[in-house]
């Protein structure tokens, strides 16, 4: 059976595409070397529009209205500048409510775009541009460690790790915050209380790796301007082994921390990128991987969530497993020398 | 050996869903259609894979495991049709369910006329209602627009105007459709159904035509202001989607071409089974299918008149379950678990499954909460589809639900046969059928593939579901009643075929099963005290009724409608698990 694979690998090659939501300029070159907060792309986006009817505020037809219109699509217009203007003696006028840009004209009617802001594209990390897709973004490469995870607040940032974890199923107390960790991304375990993302904003802290947090906390994650990132899941999920040894190696090494929204159609999983100086190019990560002995998997669901393990054997046919439910199950030896018997749909390989 | 002038050929059914693809083959045996094997595997729609057509092959690969018949050639394409040297199958149809929910704006005239009809014919696919637009919105056109354009629909449904009634408010709406559809990227912008007054099709063709991936036309749904007809539409709507998924979805586009284009949304090939099966036995009962999977929770009723379908996936148990606590309390999805979990665990639990969507429970207390979760998304799919039920459908009483017989159950949570009586408490809770219900598990989950294969041989689907390729759980008795815990409300004598009789003398707030073989009948009289309806009128019962076996065979279900669960926790949960052993769980 082939699975996807999490990674958590000590050194590999990342390919990331980054692309803007709409189409803008690429700023970046083919090879250019960026660094994770360099702008790559940009583009202007208007969150709101406004419809002015010119025929009905003149009282005249649709036809004679777009006679009458003074711009065309594309032009930019300053608040209040005249749109059209009305025959007579005491003519009367349309005015652009809010600067703007045109960009429809015809039926007596002009839209416009208003409350333009400029989106910049970030590289996200350090690497090599080795591909410019117009108007879109480009691919960047480059090689270190990487962590995924399995959910983001969206944000980008780079930074010192600090690590504020003493082992993998610690739970982050507001207290362990100091000045002296100002701009540095955190190790921080699990998330069980809002103090601590308040007191992280305060800081201002650069990023927040934790092992998971109360769903509860979502929301206020997502309010914050600095990434969190969540390696293992929801509620009080300790960080996996591997995630943990290699995060917790890192400390003081800057890194990348990409918390995008997971997506599990396109494959964007939120993900630290520890960047990493290599004399060769180490191998790409696969993207899956046969479910065969040997392999080293993490554990979905109870008994043993978050665990990692190796397959010890597949089992033929079908397991009834303690739920009473009937599945292709595996053996699996777990990091504390434990055999459990495991749905195949309930581990994901990793490394 | 039976006759039969089907001389017909193999034919191959593929449903993609958003967890598992199956691959099913059906052939003649003995000269009528069978249900021959099924082969499973993962579903590949989702990254690293992207490509549906993986999870087909490997689905089709583990067929040919089982049947040691080659069905896929040596580039593990189709082998279609059958060869003379026995590879390969005659013709394929597929299914799907997989995928994002398509999000959907829909826009109708009158609030309560066109725009609930136009929204009835859009819930009946895997659909998210991004936004609604009629005359009543008070929005101003351009925050109508911004609307739109947040939205990014993949698609828009629009209805409105009788059959020779006014246009002119029609075109009101269509504005900010075009005006936002234009300013969408070309490969972002809509597809568009128009499904309203007919006289109006040159006008959405000129407004939004130019500005959407494409324009469909069809039958005006509410030709007029007291007649809705969702069918012609409904098909329109399904090959929308089709083609919608084929674009976000890699790999459909071969499939279909293996098919020849008989691709239908999972949905809709299981609502044309049931319309198709309520014609073909004609009772005066509804007949009722329930489907809950990862995508959706999908509700399929056919009665005499009228069929019903509507697709949920804010009620499905995979991706968008942590949305469900926008529909419902954590402690309304307790109510139905055995065992004391915190709340706290519940939304953990919803969060985590969420994540791992293919993830199945396998100690005792995922299991309950599993449970749990999934009777109470299904219990919110059957209430949001009450008000569809056509009034003039059979009922005992109209604020519950219709009578229906038979109720067929499907999706990976109710369809596993490894504890039906486990599937089936699930059911009880979340449909509460009343009055007297032979309940079939469809294990193979094979009503959508007989839908999606009725296109092409109408004779394959009765011959099937007639061979016994279902599991028959039993007939469950459900009176309507109200009475005290423990009160006597029915007593029932069966008398089986070697003239063996067995007595139940069922007490309210009881669940009471009695052996009856599946594919044996029996006939039973059943004396129903005063103010007990079990569907012959209050306080009647019924002498020598023949009644089918199952499973489980004949269950009493001695709970009232609706179903009234005790407030205190500790009582509750000591009847949630007294109601498992009665029907052989743990």
């Amino acid at each position: 059976m082939i699975v996807p694979v999490h990674h958590v690998t000590g050194l590999t090659t990342v390919v990331r595409e980054r692309l803007l939501p709409i189409s803008g300029s690429v700023v970046a070159r083919i090879q250019q070397k960026v660094s994770a907060g360099d702008v790559v792309a940009e583009t202007r986006w208007a969150r709101e529009h406004a419809l002015l009817d010119i025929a009905h505020a003149l009282k005249i037809s649709p036809v004679a209205a777009d006679a009458l219109i003074k711009c065309q699509v594309g032009d930019r217009i300053k608040a209040e500048t005249e749109i059209a203007r009305g025959k007579g003696i005491f003519p009367r006028t349309v005015t652009a409510p809010r600067d703007g840009r045109v960009v429809a004209v015809g039926g007596g009617q002009v839209l416009m775009e208003v409350g333009e802001s400029k989106m910049q594209l970030r590289a996200g990390l350090p690497g090599t541009v080795v591909e410019v897709i117009p108007e879109r973004g480009v691919v960047i490469q480059a090689s270190g460690g990487l962590v995924q995870g399995v959910w983001g607040n969206g944000r980008i940032d780079t930074g010192l790790l600090v690590n504020l974890m003493d082992g993998p199923e610690t739970v982050l107390a507001p207290g362990r915050l100091d000045v002296s960790m100002r701009g540095s991304i955190i190790l921080g375990g699990i998330i069980k209380s809002p103090e601590i993302l308040q007191a992280l904003a305060e800081l201002p802290a650069r990023g927040l790796i934790a092992s998971s947090m109360l769903p509860a906390l979502l929301p206020k994650a997502r309010e914050m301007k600095f990434p969190v990132l969540l390696t293992d899941g929801f509620g009080s999920v300790p960080m996996n082994s591997l995630a943990y040894k290699l995060l917790s190696t890192n400390i003081k090494r800057e890194l990348s921390l990409n918390a995008e929204n997971y997506d599990r159609y396109s494959g964007a999983h939120p993900e630290v990128f520890i960047p990493l100086p290599t004399s060769s190019e180490p191998p790409l990560a696969d993207d899956f991987r046969e479910l065969a002995p040997g392999v080293q998997v993490r554990m979905l669901r109870p008994p043993a969530m978050g665990m990692v393990g190796s397959v010890v054997s597949i089992k033929p046919g079908l397991t009834t497993l303690p739920s009473g439910m009937r599945a292709p199950s595996a053996e699996v030896k777990l990091e504390n020398d434990e055999t459990v018997i495991v749905p195949l749909v309930n581990m994901e390989v990793v490394g | 050996m039976p006759t039969s002038l089907v001389t017909g050929n193999s034919l191959l059914a593929i449903d993609v869903g958003a967890s598992t693809t199956r691959a099913v083959l059906f052939d003649v045996i003995e000269g009528e259609y069978r249900f021959v094997a099924s082969g499973v595997a993962p579903s590949t729609v989702e990254a690293p894979f992207k490509d549906v057509s993986e999870g087909a092959r490997n689905a089709i690969q583990s067929l040919q495991n089982i049947l040691q018949k080659t069905l896929l050639d040596s580039t593990r394409s189709l082998i279609v049709p059958s060869q003379p040297n026995g590879t390969g199958v005659d013709s394929l149809v597929v299914t799907i369910s997989a995928g994002p929910a398509i999000k959907t704006i829909v826009v109708g005239l009158l609030k309560d006329i066109s725009l609930e009809t136009a929204r009835r014919l859009t819930e009946s696919v895997y659909t998210k209602i991004m936004d609604t637009i009629s005359l009543g919105d008070t929005r101003k056109p351009q925050q109508q627009i911004d609307s739109i354009l947040r939205a990014r629909p993949d698609m828009v449904v629009i209805a409105g105007g009788t059959d020779g009634g006014a246009s002119r408010s029609l075109q009101k709406l269509l504005d900010p459709i075009g005006l936002a559809s234009y300013l969408l990227p070309e490969e972002k912008r809509p597809a568009v159904l128009f499904a309203g007054n007919a006289k109006m099709a040159t006008e959405v063709q000129s407004l939004v035509g130019s500005f959407a991936s494409s324009v469909h036309f069809s039958h005006n749904i509410r030709p007029s202001l007291d007649v809705e007809d969702l069918d012609p539409a409904g098909l329109e709507l399904a090959q929308m989607f089709i083609n919608i998924r084929k674009k976000q979805l890699k790999g459909l586009d071969s499939l279909d071409l293996w098919a020849g284009g008989h691709t239908l949304p999972t949905s809709y090939a299981t609502g044309r089974m049931v319309r198709f099966l309520a014609d073909v036995y004609g009772s005066k009962k509804g007949l009722l299918s329930v489907d809950l999977g990862s995508s959706a929770a999908a509700i399929a009723a056919g009665f005499a008149k009228k069929s019903v379908l509507k697709v949920f996936p804010q009620f499905g148990i995979g991706e968008y379950l942590t949305s469900l606590t926008a529909h419902t309390s954590l402690e309304d999805i307790l109510r139905w678990c055995p065992l004391d979990i915190p709340t706290s665990v519940a939304l953990d639990y919803l969060y985590q499954k969420a994540l791992h969507p293919a993830t199945i429970a396998a100690t005792p207390e995922d299991l309950a909460l599993a449970q749990a979760v999934a009777t109470q998304s299904l219990f919110l799919a059957m209430q949001a589809t009450q008000s569809d039920f056509p009034k003039d459908a059979a009922y005992i009483k109209q604020t519950l639900t219709p009578l229906f017989d038979p109720i067929i159950a499907g999706g990976s949570v109710l369809s596993d046969v490894s504890s039906p009586g486990r599937s089936l408490l699930l059911l009880l809770n979340s449909v509460q059928p009343v009055g007297i219900s032979t309940v079939i598990l469809d294990q193979n989950n094979l009503m959508p593939m007989l839908g999606a294969a009725a296109s092409q041989n109408s004779i394959l689907p009765v011959q099937v579901i007639e061979s016994g390729a279902f599991l028959s759980v039993g007939t469950v008795i459900a009176p309507v009643v109200s009475a005290r815990y423990g009160q006597s409300i029915l007593k029932a004598k069966i008398t089986y075929s070697t003239g063996a009789e067995s007595v139940v003398d069922l007490k309210y707030g009881f669940l009471e099963t009695v052996p009856l073989a599946t594919g044996e009948a029996a006939r039973i009289t059943i004396q129903v005290g005063r103010g007990v309806n079990i569907g012959f009128g209050s306080g009647r019962g019924v002498k020598n009724m023949s009644i089918a076996g199952g499973t489980l065979g004949i269950i009493f279900d001695g709970r009232g409608r609706p179903l009234d669960l005790p407030g205190d926790p500790v009582r509750r949960r000591e009847l949630i698990k007294k109601w498992n052993w009665a029907l052989g769980g743990g």
